[in-house]
């Protein structure tokens, strides 16, 4: 039990790492990398709206879907669960703590309509993980998007000096630096398989 | 070492405004390429006489596409083309130490093309690249090509031998035969080390001779072109973490020595983990990237679907470098940290 849910943390981190070898999650992936500080904003928000998320989806799938047999209706269902639950998060940031809903509010925005977001919840359905399971595929997902995060935003500070090519300047250097970073990360493919 | 101050002086030779201190010295960027090229010379000569021709032919090839590369894209961004200075020699020259000798000759340069063209150029040029070029450059075909670059020969015996014998690389029958199929091949754990120490072994061109690879770091390190902090910490870290976790009988059963010396380990960590550009500059940031290329490379060649991690293991650090350089840079003299200030 313990081992399976630390492979599947270690797994979902590095391995099926979601933007390296899933390429999910690119739109924010792309948007908040431009900056460390933003990059670490969003790592926070995104790892606790991520685990947050995939148990209220956990819950709902197990004890409301199955028993109804509405384990058709999973997409539309988790996307407004977790739209519901960031919208919320949202409004009692504002009245509770002005000052962390200014630092990190604008991430929640962003978040509502994440396909990692929706990703490990469906996953979680589809393995029928257990509770421990799901927690710890929406850790590792969540800590495995903040590493790619924060490896790509240190990366690009580092591009903004570089002469590189007028049309290869911005996105399209950005898309070939995934390109290659995915490269390095296929050294952890054959790991581990579930 | 600032590769990106010294790679300008050829766009504005007159005037440079760089940010201090400044030093005054005779070394050039060319200086130390073609010096770091002539320091591999050793393996090189050790690969053609192991391998024979078919080595002559992959390095060749490798060199030629190289340099053609570099010119090409230099002149297509109407940058001043600039062979002389060695690096796409150098880039070359160690994508070519580390293919198999009986690669079919579009591997080389399809690898030299994504070094040189994609990693190198696109990033900025000479100074600029994320990652090692020639890395890149392998990572590529090896994912393209994994039947023809996994297919290793074993030394010839004649320099003009035609029919070479195919086999395994001494980590491949380790990681899926056992230590007990290795001493049938090599006959005694002397005979083994023996043979990986002169390179005696099926293997990429470069990486197969510890001794010729060793002499060439040894005359780098004279030369301060390298410092002890990437490479010692990168092999002691394989040694350590081979011993304890390598062996089938248990913990503290590996056999440090036989990692130490097989695969591209002596090559990666002396010649391509080394590298200004693609490292952390901060000393202490260089022993933490030594550390990491090390316990990735056990990880993998341990752990991993391939047999040998070093070349990933290099790559992975690369990306990390930026931030462990950001992490860990020295404070500035004369500011206090804000935990240290006292009110």
């Amino acid at each position: 039990m313990f081992e399976k849910v630390l492979t599947i943390f270690i797994a979902s981190a590095l391995i099926n790492n979601f933007v390296f070898s899933r390429y999910l999650g690119l739109c924010i992936f792309f948007g908040v990398t431009k900056r460390m500080e933003t990059a670490v904003g969003m790592s926070f928000t995104f790892t606790a709206v991520m685990l947050i998320g995939a148990a209220l989806n956990w819950v709902i799938y197990e004890y409301v879907m199955i028993p109804l047999h509405l384990g058709f209706l999973k997409i539309v269902i988790f996307i407004g669960v977790v739209a519901a639950f960031v919208q919320a998060a949202d409004t009692i940031m504002k009245k509770v703590t002005p000052a962390l809903y200014y630092k990190l509010g604008i991430y929640l925005a962003l978040i509502v309509t994440n396909c990692i977001i929706l990703a490990v919840p469906l996953i979680n359905a589809d393995e029928h993980y257990g509770l421990f399971e799901s927690m710890a595929l929406a850790v590792g997902s969540g800590l495995g998007f903040s590493l790619a995060l924060i490896i790509m935003a240190s990366i690009r500070e580092k591009l903004e000096l570089a002469d590189v090519p007028i049309s290869f300047r911005g996105l399209p250097i950005s898309f070939v630096l995934t390109g290659l970073i995915a490269l390095a990360f296929l050294g952890f493919s054959g790991m581990i398989t579930l | 070492m600032e590769a990106p101050a010294l790679a300008k002086p050829q766009e504005h030779p007159k005037l440079i405004v760089s940010i201090g201190p400044h030093m005054h010295d005779q070394e050039t960027t060319a200086k130390i390429m073609w010096t770091v090229s002539g320091a591999l010379l050793p393996a090189a000569l050790m690969s053609v006489y192991f391998f024979g021709m078919p080595a002559v032919m992959v390095i060749l090839v490798s060199l030629a596409a190289s340099l053609a590369s570099e010119a090409a894209v230099q002149w297509m961004l109407k940058k001043p083309v600039t062979l002389s200075d060695g690096s796409a020699f150098l880039t070359g020259l160690l994508l070519a130490m580390n293919l198999p000798s009986n690669a079919p000759l579009y591997i080389p340069a399809v690898g030299s093309f994504v070094a040189i063209v994609i990693t190198k150029h696109l990033f900025g040029g000479l100074g600029y690249n994320i990652f090692n070029p020639a890395l890149i450059g392998r990572a590529f075909v090896l994912i393209s090509f994994p039947k023809l670059m996994t297919t290793y020969v074993a030394p010839a015996s004649q320099f003009m031998a035609v029919d070479a014998k195919t086999t395994a690389t001494p980590l491949v029958l380790l990681k899926e035969e056992g230590m007990a199929k290795l001493l049938e091949i090599f006959h005694t754990k002397a005979a083994l080390y023996q043979d990986l120490f002169l390179g005696n072994r099926a293997g990429s061109l470069g990486e197969t001779s510890v001794i010729a690879l060793l002499l060439g770091a040894a005359f780098l390190m004279m030369k301060r072109y390298i410092t002890w902090h990437v490479p010692v910490p990168f092999i002691a870290t394989v040694g350590l973490l081979a011993w304890m976790f390598g062996g089938k009988e248990g913990l503290l059963s590996g056999d440090a020595i036989f990692h130490m010396m097989s695969g591209g380990l002596i090559l990666g960590a002396f010649f391509m983990a080394t590298d200004y550009v693609t490292g952390p500059s901060v000393r202490a940031a260089q022993v933490v990237f030594g550390v990491g290329c090390g316990a990735l490379t056990v990880l993998i060649r341990l752990k991993g679907g391939y047999p040998e991690g070093v070349m990933f293991a290099i790559l992975l650090m690369n990306c990390f470098a930026p931030l462990l350089d950001r992490g860990m840079k020295s404070r500035v003299f004369g500011k206090a940290e804000a935990k240290g200030v006292k009110k």
